[in-house]
């Protein structure tokens, strides 16, 4: 069944193809083609909301993004909050409600996909109406690679609402030909639904492409349903329109108010009429034409409302003609209705002058009865993505609106958008500014005919009007409303300029104007005219409020696009990865990888899997993936001093085939990685790093390099994710190594601590290992170096040589629990970048002999030399079984006084050991070394645990069993 | 045909109106003892708690373009003290108490609502840094919670804790007392008070140089004119550096944009304030129902008031993670501040080698939550010629000794 | 986002660099011989003006080559770029500093 108010024929919706939907729980039909807005105006729906403040009825003002009201909530298919009815294409099975103002976020995940796309132009054109198609047209004829966006799902812009005639056929001929034409050029894309919401640096401006929303149900799963393009043009032509003021009197908010030029895009582009009896209030030419177009189509028009002391000749004869009353000198001074305007007040204006200043009511207020009321308040160039180009705006008096002033050099404005609205000349503009920008990227535009158009230059100018003139009502709210969707009135703007408020942002905070969905696409002009009014001061001398991106709302989930879930950051795992999973390991997430924390046995938690992986470290062997530690390799005839410059101990005596640990200081003297050096050959090193600061250490090598010491000659290279490397530790390690390497020397004299060798594993053919024989634990321990790709046997077959040992694999946990017994820091848990080495007990490390390094200055600083410095010690609990927190602060009081209470400094680490059988901690605490054998306090819960500061290296303090 | 949505207005339609009278537009006048140079936050409690304080009124605060209309009017209104290091949780804990009774002090409705802030910890780093937060919070008598993941989800039923996201949620510090306040209420609220008592808000007044004779301020100029001073404070954030080197004062700091950005309103789903360090999003839903979410900051030096777009597309990703429901949210306004920023995420506040200039800056990403305790701690430094004691660790000499106040891990964005 | 002309590789979107601070501030020939106070200088202090300003760049996800531009941190406008050890283009620029 057809709706009531759909015409039955005209339009451009596709009659064939009805859609049910469901709104506000009445179930009616459209058509493909329609908005949700056009749809409901369709079937009489005026009302679709209540205010956020006041709670009055709201519908539909305008026909496109810069609707204020008409905002929606959409159920089905997937609920999303606050859109608006324009702007949504309607599709079979839409359900969704009218919003006071305030949405409602899906409780559950969204399911849709969404992504980005890059596109470079020459020439990128913002819209499709006649000035944009020009303009693309003329650029694609150039041989420009052109971009063309447009927010609607058809091309036309202005037109739309209007039944031109354009090289003396209708509109749509030219506009449909002028886009197959585009589209059947190469370099050329045509995006439609698709909005430019913001302009950046460079000619890059970012598009959204509503790609499947308006297939409802019918949406396919694999598309993304929003895109983001990302287009960096040459140039850009803004071809964006204007929108249409409203002029602001009582009661200006009832549903069935309407913009008039919004009136005629549901009239000729849905074939819809708004109503069955309309006044119009006219302060322009343009308001005649939606008078007599409604008229045409066989509305009734009661009369239109002229605020010019005289009415255009023509207009008003033609409007005679079709019986409209028009009553120039006239305006609306208020309305009648409930959820739907049903009467306007109409008084004569006072002042003939023509200007808003002298524009008064006189005389008693006529009552017209309409269930329509359509006002034509003048139009706003649209120049937000101009702004935010880095144009300037300009007041223009006679349009009472901003527009393009001085524009960057790769931005040209076309058609209404620079106040022009007569289709000739946006047509040349268009045109213009295509072979503007073709010239500019060096393409040669050819000669592009105008389409002819029929003249219609206006008859007479509009009138500035604001507001009706009149004071707000004693004894009730105003209903003057400024801003719809905030429900603020003028009373409100006049608050704020009596308050004290000059500035234009001033008022829209106090009022909150403009900050609304629509971010003031209707109200912000008004605004400042209403505050220029108050203040008594030219708007021209007024600031307008910036355009922030983006020019319409963006989903979140377009912008994050397809860096969710598991594209959020990549998760970098070794190549044994696959061995731990199927072995239960649990993961630590380091930086962007994956480490191994414990391998837990059925049953096993973590306290007890880590006990068990520590004595087979300590008793046994073990095994760990120490894959992800960073490597890099430093060469050159200068890697030695270079290295020099960067750790703080000498790295440049060291002999081919040994191994150094090495400090690295940031130049404040703070330690910031640590790991080991090997010498490869004379100009060759590697060196390893932490497994969170590879890619830091590899750029502060390159930084240096490059930007302080370019004649050095050096190159450093990452190479982590060439090797699998795997710590064997523990006092059977040489015993497995042995078995797998047989043409090895495992002897302690002739593979001494602190060296190197390069081997042939007995695992494959062609199976190589670098066998370092470094240990992090204290356990005579050889990590073994393979290439990645022989990463996985080489595992499996230590682990299979280590079978009759016991070997265990072990995780971090582990790790850090060894290393912790032994006192060797972690960096970036016993550091934070407020820890020099000293600090660390680590001054061994720090060469007195370099005359220069990295940070060396910094330790002569006064704070560097306090004796009262944080330095790294052990704790132990006086109750062997209490583990205390990592993170617990440490106290020199056993009664804790009321806060601020001093602290010491606080557990960096902190563990159940099994060598020692007790628990420990490291703690940095101030002049911690002074204070071994001391007893401290570290505040746990509502107690207080009493513990004994030790050194910091409480296993095999000797370093006997390093050696095995 | 009735709505089947609720006709009752929704809870935060009906904020408390401003007073009918904030403030003046004076002419500046030829001379003041004090000319406080920024009207931001900053500047207007200076002058504020240096009237109400100090008894000294005769005072201008001058402001280069309309008042609070810098980062004061671009902030994302977090509040809370839970820092680290005892020098920062004394000055911002001694400002939340302020806060605390802020709105009584000024007569005017900030909206400050202590709802909570969470950190939250990504990494088993993460939580022993948040841990030892947590623990010298409470030393120092700042309310502070150590929250596992369940807690987390208690508090704040939306974020996503499940354990198989990219970077699962390990749990968080929580500061019950921290919360949110409306920036441009409290800084109208302090300039309607400053008003009162005397003090002349002076906007569209740019300084463009300052006076000294011998090793003393003596005046500014500015485009309104110059203007003599007895003393000199400087409260202009993002351009302290250019201020400072107007004297040849050479500043630690770099500037930079800080974007942040809102929503549309939405139905209350959010009850508190949730920060995450590392994957650099803050987020919170104002009164009338707006998300308000803050990014990290823009790698290069600017004072264009304006970031970089990937930036957003970054955060957006992130805050998806730990909000799925926000995925249809809509990006209603994006924006940016230009923050100072100090090596070492600390302020600096006190005196300058200048006599009677005296320098309030560095604040970064954190200046908003310290309004009101910087305001009192930099009026009674003016006042006294000597730094307050909570902001006497904030030295500029700090950068020379070395005793730096290091709080990249506190600050919410990694600088 | 920006389009930054790495001078090894062209125009490039600004994601791919890094920022590295203020160009042109050497590495001390002599810490050791610096009072503290100078030492600081170097290690903490940078120039933060507002109007044309060189920096350096490292386009990090490209060639991974430092270099430097000159660029205007009011408009973001890169003046100029140029390789490491050459001399800061249009030395009058620096007069335009506005701080």
């Amino acid at each position: 069944m057809s709706a009531a108010f759909r015409l039955p024929t005209g339009g451009h919706v596709d009659r064939g193809t009805e859609l049910r939907f469901t709104f506000n729980g009445r179930s009616m039909t459209g058509y493909r083609g329609d908005t949700l807005a056009s749809a409901l105006l369709a079937n009489g729906e005026h009302r679709i909301g209540t205010s956020v403040k006041f709670g009055r009825p709201r519908g539909i003002v305008a026909a496109g993004s810069e609707d204020p009201t008409s905002l929606v909530q959409i159920e089905q298919p997937f609920p999303e909050p606050m859109l608006t009815a324009t702007t949504v294409e309607l599709y079979d099975g839409l359900v969704a409600h009218g919003l006071p103002g305030r949405g409602r976020l899906a409780d559950e995940p969204d399911p849709a996909r969404y992504d980005a796309k890059h596109a470079h132009c020459d020439v990128l054109v913002v819209g499709t109406g006649p000035a944009g198609l020009m303009a693309a047209l003329t650029a694609a004829r150039g041989g420009a690679r052109v971009v063309v966006v447009d927010e609607q799902s058809r091309a036309g812009g202005a037109l739309l609402g209007t039944r031109e005639y354009l090289d003396e056929r209708p509109w749509t001929e030219w506009v449909d030909d002028t886009v197959a034409e585009l589209r059947g050029t190469p370099g050329v894309l045509l995006l439609e639904r698709t909005t430019a919401f913001g302009v950046y640096q460079d000619g890059f401006v970012l598009a959204l492409q509503r790609r499947t929303d308006h297939l409802g149900f019918d949406a396919p799963a694999h598309a993304a349903r929003q895109r983001v393009w990302r287009i960096r043009a040459a140039q850009t032509v803004l071809a964006t329109g204007a929108h249409e003021r409203p002029v602001v009197f009582a009661d200006n908010d009832r549903p069935g108010i309407m913009l008039a030029g919004s009136a005629r895009t549901y009239l000729h582009r849905y074939g819809v009429l708004p109503g069955t009896r309309a006044v119009v209030f006219a302060t322009d030419d343009s308001a005649y034409a939606a008078a007599l177009d409604l008229a045409n189509a066989g509305m009734e028009v009661a009369a239109v409302v002229d605020a010019r002391p005289t009415a255009p000749r023509l207009l008003r004869a033609r409007c005679c003609a079709h019986g409209i009353d028009v009553r120039a000198g006239h305006v609306v001074t208020g309305t009648e209705g409930g959820d739907r305007v049903s009467a306007v007040h109409v008084a004569p204006a006072a002042g003939s002058d023509g200007s808003a200043d002298a524009i008064g009511t006189a005389g008693a207020a006529d009552t017209i009865d309409c269930d329509t009321l359509l006002v034509g308040g003048g139009w706003n160039p649209v120049v937000h993505l101009f702004s935010q180009a880095g144009g300037t705006l300009r007041y223009d008096s006679r349009l009472g609106a901003h527009v393009p002033g001085q524009a960057p050099a790769t931005v040209r404005v076309a058609g209404s958008a620079t106040g022009a609205h007569d289709l000739s000349a946006c047509l040349r503009q268009g045109w213009e500014a295509g072979c503007e920008a073709a010239l500019a990227t060096g393409s040669r535009p050819d000669e592009v005919a105008l389409p002819a158009s029929e003249p219609r230059a206006g008859e007479q100018p509009g009138l500035v009007l604001w507001r009706v003139p009149g004071e707000a009502p004693r004894d009730a709210p105003d209903t003057r409303f400024v801003d719809l969707q905030r429900d603020a009135t003028v009373s409100d703007v006049l608050r704020a300029t009596g308050a004290g408020l000059s500035s234009l942002e001033h008022v829209k905070r106090y009022t909150t104007i403009g900050t609304a969905h629509d971010q003031g696409k209707t109200s912000g002009t008004i605004t400042a005219g209403i505050v220029a009014e108050a203040l008594g001061v030219e708007l021209s001398d007024q600031r307008p409020t910036t355009f922030r991106p983006p020019y319409t709302p963006v989903p979140f989930a377009a912008l994050a696009g397809r860096d969710r879930g598991e594209l959020h950051d990549p998760a970098r795992v070794t190549a044994v990865h696959a061995w731990h999973v199927a072995r239960g390991a649990l993961f630590e997430d380091v930086g962007q990888w994956k480490r191994p924390w414990y391998f837990p046995l059925p049953g096993e938690d973590m306290d007890t899997a880590v006990l068990r992986e520590c004595r087979a470290a300590r008793e046994g062997v073990a095994l760990m993936d120490g894959s992800t530690l960073g490597k890099i390799d430093v060469q050159g005839r200068d890697a030695g001093r270079f290295l020099d410059m960067l750790y703080t101990n000498k790295m440049s005596g060291l002999r081919v085939g040994r191994i150094r640990y090495g400090l690295m200081c940031g130049v404040d003297g703070m330690v910031i990685d640590d790991g080991t050096v090997i010498r490869l050959a004379e100009d060759r090193f590697l060196v390893t790093t932490t497994t969170g600061n590879a890619a830091m250490v590899l750029d502060w090598m390159e930084e240096w390099l490059q930007t302080e010491w370019p004649h050095l000659d050096v190159y450093a290279a990452s190479v982590t994710e060439h090797w699998a490397t795997f710590p064997l530790v523990g006092p059977r390690s040489r015993d497995v190594l042995a078995a797998l390497a047989p043409g090895l020397d495992v002897g302690n004299d002739a593979f001494e601590f602190m060296a190197w060798r390069d081997t042939v594993l007995d695992v494959g053919p062609g199976v190589t290992a670098r066998v370092c024989r470094i240990s992090f634990s204290g356990e005579l321990a050889y990590e073994i170096n393979v290439t990645a790709w022989h990463g996985p046997a080489v595992w499996e077959a230590l682990m299979a040589a280590g079978e009759a040992y016991g070997i265990t694999p072990y995780g971090t946990e582990t790790m850090h629990v060894l290393r912790a017994e032994k006192g060797y820091p972690i960096i970036g848990q016993e550091t934070d970048a407020t820890v020099t080495p000293q600090d660390l007990g680590m001054a061994w490390a720090v060469s007195k002999k370099k005359a220069d390094f990295l940070g060396k200055r910094s330790f002569d600083r006064a704070e560097n030399n306090r004796p009262d410095r944080k330095q790294l010690v052990g704790l132990l609990p006086l109750d062997r079984d209490v583990r205390l927190p990592e993170g617990a602060q440490v106290v020199d009081t056993d009664d804790l006084p009321e806060p601020p209470v001093r602290m010491l400094g606080h557990v960096t680490s902190s563990y159940r050991s099994a060598a020692l059988d007790r628990t420990f901690a490291l703690a940095v605490v101030r002049s911690g070394r002074e204070r071994v054998g001391e007893i401290l306090h570290v505040p746990v819960g509502d107690g207080l645990v009493p513990v004994t500061v030790t050194e910091s290296v409480l296993y095999d303090k000797e370093g006997a069993r390093r050696d095995g | 045909m009735t709505d089947p949505v609720s006709p009752a207005p929704p809870p935060g339609a009906h904020l408390p109106d401003h007073p009918g009278f904030l403030w003046e537009d004076p002419e500046p006048r030829p001379a003041y003892d004090v000319v406080v140079v920024g009207g931001g936050g900053h500047g207007l409690a200076t002058a504020y708690y240096l009237a109400k304080v100090h008894g000294i009124t005769n005072v201008a605060v001058l402001e280069k373009g309309w008042l609070a209309g810098g980062n004061m009017a671009r902030n994302t209104t977090i509040i809370r003290s839970n820092y680290l290091w005892d020098e920062s949780s004394g000055i911002y804990e001694h400002s939340l108490k302020l806060w605390e009774g802020l709105e009584e002090d000024l007569g005017y409705p900030i909206l400050f609502d202590q709802r909570g802030v969470l950190n939250l910890a990504h990494s088993l780093q993460d939580v022993r840094d948040s841990v030892r937060r947590v623990n010298a919070n409470r030393l120092n008598g700042v309310d502070a919670e150590w929250l596992d993941p369940r807690g987390v989800k208690e508090v704040c039923p939306i974020v996503n804790t499940a354990p198989d996201v990219r970077y699962p949620v390990l749990g968080a510090t929580y500061q019950p007392r921290a919360g949110i306040a409306k920036h441009d209420y409290v800084a109208w609220g302090y300039a309607r008070a400053a008003h009162a008592m005397g003090v002349d808000l002076i906007q569209n007044c740019e300084v463009t140089g300052i006076e000294t004779v011998g090793d003393r301020v003596t005046a500014v100029r500015t485009t309104r004119g110059r203007i003599a001073a007895g003393r000199v404070a400087l409260c202009a954030a993002g351009h302290s550096s250019v201020l400072a080197e107007m004297v040849g004062l050479r500043l630690p700091l770099t500037s930079h944009p800080l974007q942040a950005l809102v929503s549309e309103l939405l139905e209350p789903v959010h009850p508190t304030v949730v920060m995450s360090n590392a994957v650099h999003v803050y987020v919170s839903q104002a009164h009338k129902g707006e998300l308000v979410m803050g990014a990290g900051i823009d790698s290069y030096n600017g004072y264009g008031q304006r970031g970089s777009f990937h930036i957003i597309e970054r955060q957006m990703s992130a805050a998806l993670e730990l909000f799925p429901i926000f995925a249809r949210a809509h990006l209603l306004r994006t924006w940016a501040g230009i923050v100072d920023v100090s090596p070492d995420a600390s302020p600096i506040v006190g005196l300058t080698p200048v006599e009677g200039l005296y320098l309030n800056c560095g604040w970064g990403t954190g200046g908003f939550k310290a309004t009101p305790g910087v305001g009192d701690c930099f009026a009674h430094t003016i006042a006294h010629d000597k730094p307050h004691r909570f902001n006497e660790p904030f030295t500029l000499e700090r950068f020379t000794t070395g005793a730096l106040v290091d709080e990249h891990g506190a600050a919410a964005v990694a600088h | 986002m920006q389009l930054i002309p790495c001078p090894w590789c062209g125009p490039r979107e600004e994601a791919e660099f890094h920022y590295g601070g203020q160009a042109h501030v050497a590495y001390p020939e002599d810490p050791g011989a610096l009072t503290d106070q100078e030492w600081a200088r170097f290690v903490f202090f940078r120039d933060n003006p507002c109007g044309p300003f060189a920096e350096r760049w490292s386009h990090s996800a490209g060639c991974r080559r430092w270099f430097n531009a000159v660029r205007d941190t009011r408009t973001y406008e890169l003046l100029s770029v140029y390789r490491v050890g050459e001399p800061r283009p249009d030395a009058s620029e620096r007069d335009e500093v506005v701080s």
